[in-house]
């Protein structure tokens, strides 16, 4: 088994975005980069299906040369392989012209499952996985909870409001994955130490004409006016008659 | 022409659809256009009259598609976009419609944004001019203004950011097609549904929802929040990925951008810290109430009330208060 999982390096805000001057992305001074959840747990499926099936499993991203410590970090888990597409200028890459890039990465490697989050962190485009899959010419379920491979088919199940579609499809295969398909583990120290000695492979692309361009980034509009009701069990009273005042009791 | 991709759901319109078409039809009049809408399924004639405001009704039927069927359903958009030559076409922004459009898009080799919330266009009909819209980035925390080249321009609608509201008009002229479909088509399909059991009230129709942190400490703990909902009546619990990276509750708890999206009359926030990814998924809360020890914790700036100090103490206090007021 060969598994591929893509991952893309994106600012770990937390309290609050800071935007740059000119408003075009986000102020990314004093703050530390990590990969969406979706990401994070397709990390942990593709491990988790190397350990079940043995094999190999690849982590790759497409950004700086920066991004290497996202993959150092998949590696510190237990992913075995790890590829940096260099992209310059990679701001200006849009979802069409990095499954492009993938794509080629890809293509000669013969992987037999490739995951990716559903939508990555940052733009949320929803659509780089099923792109790549077209090019590929792979068959593609998205926003997928459960995976289970089973005498090279996948039997994949994403949740519904009612509960839960089965899909079954034939390996080689590309989902993107959902949070909540599994907790992903922690790192242990060996395994951050040793990722240090994995090597990272590199590749160079060109860039494909992009067919989205940002021009703004803005915030929108947050409108709450603050009332404390007061500090520790003494403001219990303040708090019921505010549940009064809501109809909440 | 402006398209619009419709989805449908036990024999009606999706909400998410009517959306699309109120949109499709704002468009059209800015423009000087129409709107000719896109109906697919084993048996959607029926519901095709009832689309006022839209000019004619594409019916695309077939035994077959029982469900949606990704494949399939990319390939007959495609064909009447290459056939039909729409400006615009517009999908709902839905988990199906994007996964939709997005392969749509990638038959055609054109660009897709998805999840917009506004649309700016400074000229069309000739298919000229510039298209910029507004699209959701952060899970909605941050909005992104994007110029589309690529024609024609693929779009799908952020639920909830346009009302619907009903269009007056004639009832639409329709036009059945006969859609080709091959094996191909039919390799990703539901093979199975497997319905899961309905256990008390579920987040997303919850009037209140308790939400629990990284302050709550352990599984443990939560059962005083679940105490505290039963004696509020019609409320939920909830939880923060800190908390269900623990453990301490299942993922389908979890509210945030990568969790629910929840809009109840209140929401009681105890021991979150407000990160944005966690605000972005209760920020429809009418009303927020935030229970924290550090009076400096970002959700204090996005909250409507708030009460400094251990939730350890104040919600066994609050729970012991309730049951005296019940009791009384
Ligand atoms: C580090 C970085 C910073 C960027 N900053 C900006 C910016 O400030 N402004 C701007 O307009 N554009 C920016 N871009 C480009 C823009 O985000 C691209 O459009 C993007 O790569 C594709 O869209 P998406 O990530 O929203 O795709 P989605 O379709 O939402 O992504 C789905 C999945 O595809 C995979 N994936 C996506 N991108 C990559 C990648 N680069 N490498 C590996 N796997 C990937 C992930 O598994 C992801 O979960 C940036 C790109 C990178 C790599
Ligand atoms: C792309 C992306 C997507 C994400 N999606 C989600 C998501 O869907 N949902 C989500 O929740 N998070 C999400 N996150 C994570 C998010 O950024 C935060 O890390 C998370 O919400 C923090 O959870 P928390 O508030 O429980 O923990 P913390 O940030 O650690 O805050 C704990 C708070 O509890 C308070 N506290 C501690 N003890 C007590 C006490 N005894 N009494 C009262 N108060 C106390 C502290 O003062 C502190 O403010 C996402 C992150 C990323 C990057």
């Amino acid at each position: 088994m060969k598994v591929l999982v893509c991952v893309k390096r994106v600012p770990d805000t937390g309290g609050g975005f800071k935007l740059t001057p000119d408003g075009m992305r986000v102020d990314t001074t004093n703050v530390g980069f990590a990969v969406s959840p979706h990401e994070e747990c397709a990390v942990e499926e593709a491990i988790r299906i190397i350990e079940k099936h043995g094999g190999s499993s690849t982590v790759l991203t497409l950004g700086p040369p920066a991004a290497g410590e996202q993959l150092r970090e998949a590696i510190a888990k237990g992913i075995t392989g790890a590829i940096l597409v260099e992209a310059e200028d990679y701001e200006s890459w849009d979802p069409a012209a990095t499954a492009q890039a993938i794509a080629e990465t890809v293509k000669p490697l013969g992987f037999d499952l490739l995951l990716f989050g559903n939508e990555s962190a940052d733009t949320c485009n929803y659509q780089v996985g099923v792109r790549v899959a077209h090019l590929l010419e792979l068959p593609c379920v998205t926003g997928i909870k459960a995976l289970e491979i089973q005498n090279g088919k996948a039997i994949a199940k994403r949740e519904t409001k009612d509960g839960w579609e089965v899909y079954e499809v034939t390996l080689p295969a590309v989902f993107t994955v959902k949070e909540g398909i599994n907790t992903p583990r922690h790192p242990s120290l060996r395994g951050i130490m040793s990722a240090k000695k994995v090597p990272i492979e590199q590749k160079r692309v060109t860039k494909p004409a992009p067919q989205l361009v940002r021009k703004a980034l803005k915030k929108p509009q947050e409108g709450r006016q603050l009332e404390i009701l007061g500090q520790g069990p003494e403001a219990v009273p303040k708090i019921v008659e505010k549940l009064r005042e809501l109809g909440a009791i | 022409m402006i398209l619009a991709i419709l989805e449908t759901a036990k024999q009606a319109i999706s909400e998410a659809s009517w959306e699309t078409i109120t949109a499709a039809c704002d468009l059209a009049q800015k423009t000087n256009d129409s709107v000719t809408a896109l109906l697919i399924g084993r048996e959607v004639r029926a519901l095709a009259p009832t689309l006022s405001g839209v000019s004619t009704v594409l019916v695309a039927e077939d035994p077959q598609l029982d469900s949606y069927i990704p494949e399939a359903f990319a390939k007959i958009v495609s064909e009447v976009i290459k056939q039909k030559s729409p400006q615009i076409v517009l999908a709902p922004g839905t988990e199906t419609g994007n996964d939709l459009m997005a392969r749509v898009a990638a038959r055609l080799g054109l660009g897709l944004a998805t999840n917009c919330t506004e649309f700016h266009l400074t000229r069309s009909g000739e298919g000229q001019g510039e298209v910029r819209v507004t699209r959701s980035n952060w899970g909605g925390s941050l909005l992104e203004e994007v110029e589309i080249l690529s024609k024609p321009i693929l779009l799908t609608l952020q639920p909830h950011a346009i009302p619907a509201h009903a269009a007056a008009g004639p009832e639409p002229a329709i036009e059945a097609l006969s859609p080709t479909l091959t094996a191909k088509e039919f390799r990703v399909r539901v093979k199975e549904l497997l319905r899961s059991e309905k256990k008390g009230i579920s987040l997303t129709e919850a009037k209140i929802v308790i939400g629990g942190g990284r302050g709550l400490g352990s599984a443990e703990a939560f059962k005083m929040l679940e105490e505290l909902a039963s004696l509020l009546g019609n409320a939920a619990v909830g939880a923060t990925r800190v908390a269900t990276n623990n453990n301490w509750r299942p993922h389908s708890d979890q509210i945030g951008q990568t969790g629910a999206q929840i809009a109840p009359d209140l929401y009681i926030a105890c021991g979150i810290s407000g990160a944005i990814q966690h605000m972005v998924g209760c920020k429809n809360s009418k009303k927020i109430l935030a229970i924290n020890k550090d009076a400096e914790a970002p959700i204090f700036q996005r909250a409507d009330y708030g009460v400094i100090g251990d939730l350890h103490q104040i919600v066994p206090a609050l729970i012991a208060e309730l049951k005296r007021v019940k009791g009384a």
